[in-house]
């Protein structure tokens, strides 16, 4: 069974270690703060200029000087802090944020990643992304390994315009949990009930099999 | 105590004409000087160059400047909030130039601090890089980019006084605190306007050095894009 976003987000959040400062990215990476163990220690980071978010604000306590950088409403917990653009982006660029999940169009053997156009249909923007992932140190792509027409997007090159080269370090899809390596992708977990056959076939890039792969453990 | 105030939006925006280069506070809806550019709507200001991370909705913030066609060109890292902007690109009616979002704050902080240019590892082999120099520093590549030029940055804070000393609150600060000083003439609009000396010095987030006029808005709609709420137990 292939997993939701629900559950690619609780096996990411088992990525996510005591200490670590995070920056979210919108989609599959929001929810990823729903799945983070309560016995551990972790501040949240989002570009926009706050360290220490906390849950979305109860009915009728929303802020509109309170917000993500997916422009919802947040609130912030003891010890968060507020900040600037410079100072914010200073922080990742700077390698004070430990952690960067994110999301994907396309993402290629060799750890580049593509995710902010698509030539003559859309054109949204990079955000933070491009500082994002030419700056963190560990990046963990949330994305699905197959598009709407089935087509493999963990691919041997990008096929459109980069937001980054050779950053990806690790992919979890509906599918798999995957790392980047010289050699391409190396299969490091399975999802429940999906076959590396099935992960074969839903990679056009080289993917890597050595041994038993075992299935993810998702609480 | 040099005095910044001036009595309202018409008296701070007098002198923007056609053609000008702007900055504008401001992430998604949270922070954007909302009274000044309801005065551009009204002045009818055109071709502009407008310097701002996001381009509003289509009925708010910059957005309502695009309806309008008062924008030639828009500089920003994130534009999806805005079909109306969306097809002026794509129809090529709206020049539009993408910067990454670290590098776009950067680059107005570089303005406001004196600094030509710096270099980034954000864009580094992308469409981004192209046409900019690229450097290797400690093993990793960089590009090169220049700080902005703009004839006026308009920002918005939460709290001022008359010598334009800023405060801003949550995450409204964004590129609000970037843009202060980085321009030609900055005008900053504040909720509450107060005279100098009652704001603690220790509090300032802006210095009023930064900040050539400032006003108090006359009134704030402050919209949330995302309205996003948890239920009580």
């Amino acid at each position: 069974m292939a997993l939701g976003k629900e559950q690619i987000a609780k096996r990411i959040a088992k990525e996510v270690k005591d200490g670590y400062f995070v920056n979210l990215g919108i989609g599959i990476p929001t929810l990823v703060a729903n799945y983070v163990r309560e016995d551990i220690s972790v501040e949240f980071q989002s570009e926009n200029g706050v360290l220490g978010m906390g849950p979305f604000p109860y009915e009728g306590e929303e802020d509109a000087d309170v917000i993500n950088a997916g422009k919802q409403t947040i609130t912030t917990l003891p010890g968060a802090s507020f900040f600037d653009s410079a100072m914010s982006f200073g922080m990742i660029r700077g390698q004070h944020v430990d952690l960067t999940i994110l999301g994907a169009m396309e993402v290629a053997e060799n750890g580049d990643i593509a995710n902010w156009k698509i030539p003559g249909k859309m054109v949204k923007g990079m955000g933070g992304a491009m500082d994002l992932v030419a700056s963190a140190e560990n990046i963990i792509v949330a994305m699905m390994h197959v598009n709407k027409a089935g087509e493999s997007k963990l691919l041997k090159r990008c096929s459109l315009p980069l937001t980054g080269v050779g950053c990806v370090k690790k992919i979890v899809t509906e599918l798999a949990v995957l790392e980047i390596v010289p050699e391409g992708f190396k299969l490091l977990e399975r999802a429940p009930g999906v076959t590396v056959e099935d992960i074969k076939n839903a990679t056009e890039g080289t993917l890597i099999v050595e041994g038993d792969i075992p299935e993810m453990v998702i609480d | 105590m040099i005095n910044k105030k001036v009595q309202n939006v018409e008296e701070a925006l007098r002198d923007i004409k056609d053609g000008m280069t702007i900055m504008l506070g401001g992430f998604g809806l949270s922070g954007i000087p909302e009274n000044s550019i309801a005065e551009l709507v009204k002045k009818g200001t055109t071709n502009l160059t407008c310097i701002s991370n996001n381009a509003g909705v289509d009925d708010f913030g910059l957005g309502l400047l695009l309806q309008k066609k008062q924008i030639k060109k828009m500089i920003s890292s994130y534009v999806g909030e805005n079909a109306e902007f969306e097809r002026q690109m794509l129809s090529g009616e709206l020049d539009v130039e993408l910067t990454p979002q670290g590098t776009l704050a950067e680059k107005c902080r570089a303005a406001q601090a004196g600094i030509p240019a710096f270099y980034t590892p954000a864009g580094y082999g992308t469409e981004v890089a192209e046409g900019k120099e690229a450097r290797e520093f400690n093993g990793k590549m960089h590009i090169l980019e220049e700080a902005y030029k703009a004839d006026f940055a308009i920002v918005k804070a939460w709290k001022g006084d008359e010598a334009g000393n800023l405060i801003f609150k949550g995450t409204a600060r964004n590129f609000n605190s970037c843009m202060a000083g980085a321009a030609t003439i900055t005008v900053a609009e504040v909720e509450e306007l107060v005279p100098a000396g009652e704001l603690d010095p220790n509090q300032i987030h802006i210095p009023g050095i930064f900040v050539k006029r400032i006003f108090k808005g006359e009134k704030y709609e402050k919209r949330i894009e995302q309205r996003t709420t948890r239920k009580r137990n």
